[in-house]
């Protein structure tokens, strides 16, 4: 599914990424865990093609295609999500007129006809109940006075919606109480599929508890340091970050 | 028409004039030699009334000339420019050879309106909607009210828009023959809007002198909607006089809605006089034009009165909108509430300067004003000047503005979510300007505001709809 080989990013000149190899096949869920400015959310920037990042080596490929070479909304497009770390307010875009373009958008790539009205407002009503987001939120604007825990139940709905194939969770459990967080990682394994995948970023065992990744890895000065399984969560959870530093 | 019009340039070639004084400039010694050569058929095709402040009008405007950019109140935009070159007028009332009807088709679906035209500066009553208005309410011709309600008109006319201060409004006043009354008497709610549609229509570039008044006496409800519409390829000059009285109690919505073309020039001034427990709404939106200066003035002069202010601007290319308003806080215990909002594209030019006087006496005044820019562009440029100035010590008053570019975390994160970049521009800027259009209170104008708004958005809107140019 995606495949990251010798990847260099920097921003405003400062080097970030300093070769990252990362291969994700169709239906695993990886984590990524490391200190604060580690490069973890260059990373998923990177991945979906934030324009402030700068790519100076290496390559991502995506179900075959040349990843960097596409536009953001193209990517999405084809398949790529990201749940943000801080959820953008958009006053004035209600979530539905923003949610319509988006699915509509994506559509229009895939050359199908745009969703009826009907159909569209059933699938808002239906997916909105995968994380149990109210329809007074549905129809605000687009985050515009949500809690925190809100944003983030709002960005899963979101994933609902758009039924990408690779998912990035980037800190999704920050500012989450108990049980928002059981219902966005609820959320979210009901949407996993064999053929999806995700990328889960954070600092915390708890999440990852729910989500049960495959592959933890641990990433540390730009580069991952170490792979394994579940029991690296457990590791650094009990030994934190120090015992991975060579 | 051509053969009958007066030609400016016929006088501007004349530098002996003994007008010709130093530091009026060119622009407006020209209309002074005009003025003085056709003033017996202005004064023919007029009336007395309208005729009467004629002669003191030129000369404040002998004394005055063009507003120049020095002037506080005409910093940012050039009025001896937009008057320079040279115009046709109508002075003699010559018919325009048109049928609104069939050039102008209803922009506003589902809005049940009480729908005049004014052709230039001429009411139309060739063919007038089928009577839906109440008795006693009067929409006509300002020329004919003239003849037939001298009273009425006496009361009113060029009473609130005075010419020893400002160039424009001499100027209107020399030359203005015509227009439009709208009258609702005492205690007379008016339910269907009435709709006006101003048609700038001519075979040569020409030059247009309105006036407008409107009055709303106490107890009385009207909601009026002024649409701009230049139908011809020309380049037009519009200078628009109105004055509004609102009397005791009355409660007056008022929308002005601007689609014209680049070669439109619009010098609209208004004038709103305020009575106790009174309200108004004064909604300004430029959708399309060229170079447009809408000045307004609301006094509150009774207690207890309420105004809300609304301006929308959507300019892209080179076009220049500038929109300068003051609130006059006469009383105590009135509200006022301003909000304008523009977004700027290419290297269009915006200026908002708004000023709130809050006199001594004026307690417990309560004012808000805000305006709030979008420069899409690196070239697009904005001039905001909010102006508070207080004399009243027990007052609640805010003012501020802002300009700024389009979010581009927002940009992004739509991006993200697989929105091509220009339709999330568009989404954006649909958004920032959609607060405005939500003050309107007329659902169906609201609605098709919306519409419009984003087909402007989308480059679908490029000169006016409804207009046979655009058919």
């Amino acid at each position: 599914m995606l495949e990251i080989r010798d990847l260099h990013a920097s921003i405003d000149g400062k080097e970030i990424l300093k070769g990252i190899n990362l291969t994700i096949k169709d239906g695993e869920v990886h984590a990524l865990m490391g200190q604060n400015g580690a490069g973890k959310s260059t990373l998923s920037n990177i991945i979906v093609g934030h324009p402030a990042y700068e790519v100076t080596q290496g390559s991502i490929v995506f179900n075959g295609q040349d990843l960097l070479a596409m536009a953001p909304e193209e990517r999405a497009h084809a398949g790529i999500f990201l749940s943000f770390q801080q959820p953008v307010e958009i006053p004035g875009v209600s979530m539905t007129n923003f949610m319509r373009a988006a699915l509509n958008a994506k559509r229009k790539a895939q050359g199908l006809e745009p969703l009826n009205a009907t159909d569209f407002l059933k699938m808002m009503r239906e997916r909105r109940k995968i994380v149990e987001l109210d329809n007074k939120l549905a129809n605000r604007s687009v985050n515009e006075g949500f809690s925190g825990g809100e944003k983030k139940r709002n960005e899963i709905f979101q994933m609902a919606m758009l039924e990408p194939t690779f998912s990035i969770l980037d800190e999704t459990d920050s500012g989450l109480d108990v049980d928002a967080l059981r219902i966005v990682a609820e959320g979210f394994n009901k949407l996993r599929t064999p053929q999806t995948s995700a990328l889960v970023i954070t600092h915390y065992q708890r999440l990852l508890d729910y989500l049960k990744p495959d592959i933890i890895h641990v990433l540390i000065g730009g580069q991952i340091v170490y792979t394994g399984g579940p029991e690296v969560a457990t590791m650094i959870e009990e030994s934190g970050f120090d015992q991975f530093i060579r | 028409m051509n053969n009958n019009k007066k030609n400016i340039s016929s006088s501007k070639t004349d530098n002996s004039s003994p007008s010709g004084e130093v530091g009026r400039g060119v622009a407006a010694i020209q209309y002074i030699d005009l003025y003085r050569e056709c003033r017996d058929m202005i004064a023919e095709h007029s009336a007395s009334l309208l005729n009467a402040p004629r002669e003191q009008a030129l000369a404040d405007f002998e004394r005055l000339g063009f507003p120049t950019q020095k002037e506080e109140r005409y910093k940012y935009t050039d009025v001896a420019a937009a008057f320079a070159p040279d115009y046709g007028l109508n002075l003699q009332h010559i018919d325009i050879p048109i049928d609104p009807y069939q050039v102008f088709r209803c922009d506003v679906p589902n809005l049940s309106t009480s729908l005049y035209f004014v052709v230039n500066d001429r009411f139309y009553d060739k063919a007038l909607p089928k009577a839906m208005l109440p008795e006693g309410v009067l929409v006509m011709s300002l020329l004919e009210a003239a003849v037939k309600y001298p009273e009425l008109i006496g009361k009113y006319y060029a009473k609130q828009a005075r010419t020893h201060k400002d160039g424009i409004n001499a100027l209107n006043t020399m030359f203005c023959q015509d227009g439009l009354f709208i009258y609702v008497p005492k205690g007379v709610v008016v339910t269907r809007p009435i709709q006006i549609v101003n048609i700038l229509r001519a075979d040569v570039d020409l030059m247009v002198n309105r006036r407008v008044l409107i009055v709303v006496e106490e107890q009385a409800e009207a909601c009026v909607l002024f649409c701009d519409h230049a139908i011809d390829d020309h380049q037009f000059l519009t200078t628009q006089i109105s004055e509004v009285y609102i009397g005791e109690n009355a409660h007056l919505e008022l929308y002005e809605l601007e689609e014209t073309h680049v070669k439109n020039h619009r010098f609209a001034n208004m004038y709103v006089d305020q009575q106790r427990s009174s309200s108004a709404t004064i909604d300004s939106i430029t959708l399309h034009n060229g170079l447009t200066r809408n000045r307004t003035d609301v006094t509150l002069s009774g207690e207890y009165a309420e105004t809300n202010m609304y301006g929308c601007v959507i300019a892209d290319k080179q076009q220049h909108v500038d929109n300068n308003t003051l609130i006059d806080h006469r009383v105590s215990n009135c509200q006022s509430n301003e909000l304008y909002k523009y977004v700027l594209d290419d290297e269009a030019v915006g200026a908002f300067a708004g000023r709130v006087l809050v006199r001594e006496n004026a307690q417990k005044t309560v004012s808000q004003e805000t305006n709030a820019n979008l420069c899409a562009t690196d070239t697009a440029r904005m001039y905001t000047q909010p102006m508070l100035e207080i004399y009243a010590d027990d007052v609640k008053c805010s003012h501020g503005s802002t300009v700024g570019q389009l979010n581009e975390q927002a940009l992004f994160y739509m991006r993200q979510r697989g929105i091509p970049e220009a339709e999330a521009r568009m989404l954006l800027k649909f958004a920032f300007a959609g607060e405005v259009l939500d003050s309107i209170k007329m659902e169906p104008l609201r609605d098709r505001l919306h519409h419009l708004v984003e087909k402007r958005f989308r480059g679908e809107l490029s000169k006016c709809e409804g207009c046979r140019l655009c058919k």
